[in-house]
């Protein structure tokens, strides 16, 4: 095995343990705690496909940005371990279960079952590809536009958040 | 320099099982502040498969994408946390079973 299937492996399960750990855990601290992990492991796939840019945006934007918001309203709503809940299985949550496996099986069964497609390397292009420089070229000319409207939607959300946090509207 | 050995179907494999462990988290969990997380994970999920085919096709387009793909994130988790906030404010609880107003 090379180096590369060994790392992948790792992050891989690491990125799989990390996720049904956010789901399962009951104290909703650990759960925030399992998905910074999370992001980490997803941030080091993102190195094995030489993406260097997203790799270290996901850690700033997602473990730095979004977690910390999450934690933060953790402990201003100060929510303690969720309760066991008296009616868990419902008819309705065994048959989510049931598609979401059926789903999984039949996507799992596509993609592994197949032949080996064309793409068992990286492209060549893909180190610059991932680089900072031809991100920023891009984004600057042929997504500009799509770049300013982002902005308008962070904008817009910004004060939505802003008005639905405050304690009362006038 | 080219050192991947490890073919696309891998990475599409993980995501969709990322993907579905989110599912399982919205599905089943009652806490908002944990829905919200697991619909992080099924965003994350999408981002991997954008970026392996971005990387493995030699397209810059996939990589655009998830850059917009978090930006949309960052501004659904300061709303979403707003609404679970507000939700706090005015029924003493995240659990979304006890919040039926809207449902009946």
């Amino acid at each position: 095995m090379s180096l590369q299937v060994i790392m992948f492996m790792i992050l891989g399960v690491g990125a799989i343990v990390t996720a049904l750990g956010t789901i399962t855990r009951r104290n909703p601290v650990a759960s925030a705690m399992n998905l910074v992990a999370h992001f980490f492991m997803l941030s080091g796939l993102y190195l094995t496909l030489q993406a260097q840019f997203v790799a270290v945006v996901q850690v700033l934007v997602y473990a730095g940005a979004i977690m910390v918001l999450v934690v933060f309203v953790i402990m201003l709503l100060n929510v303690g371990k969720e309760e066991a809940h008296h009616e868990s299985f419902t008819i309705r949550k065994v048959l989510g279960l049931v598609f979401a496996g059926a789903i999984v099986v039949q996507m799992l069964a596509i993609y592994l079952g197949s032949s080996p497609s064309a793409m068992s390397q990286l492209s060549s292009k893909s180190l610059t590809l991932g680089a900072t420089e031809s991100i920023g070229t891009v984004l600057f000319n042929q997504y500009l536009f799509p770049f300013e409207v982002i902005s308008l939607l962070l904008l817009s959300a910004l004060i939505g958040a802003v008005i639905l946090a405050k304690r009362k509207v006038d | 320099m080219n050192l991947q050995s490890v073919p696309i179907e891998w990475y599409l494999s993980l995501s969709a099982v990322l993907f579905t462990i989110g599912v399982i988290g919205v599905v089943t969990r009652r806490n908002a502040i944990i829905i919200f997380m697991s619909i992080e994970l099924m965003l994350n999920a999408v981002n991997l498969t954008f970026v392996s085919f971005a990387q493995f096709l030699g397209d810059s387009a996939g990589q655009m994408f998830v850059f917009f793909v978090m930006a949309v994130a960052a501004a659904e988790a300061a709303v979403g946390l707003a609404i679970v906030l507000a939700l706090f404010r005015n029924k003493q609880t995240v659990y979304v079973d006890q919040v039926n107003v809207m449902k009946w």
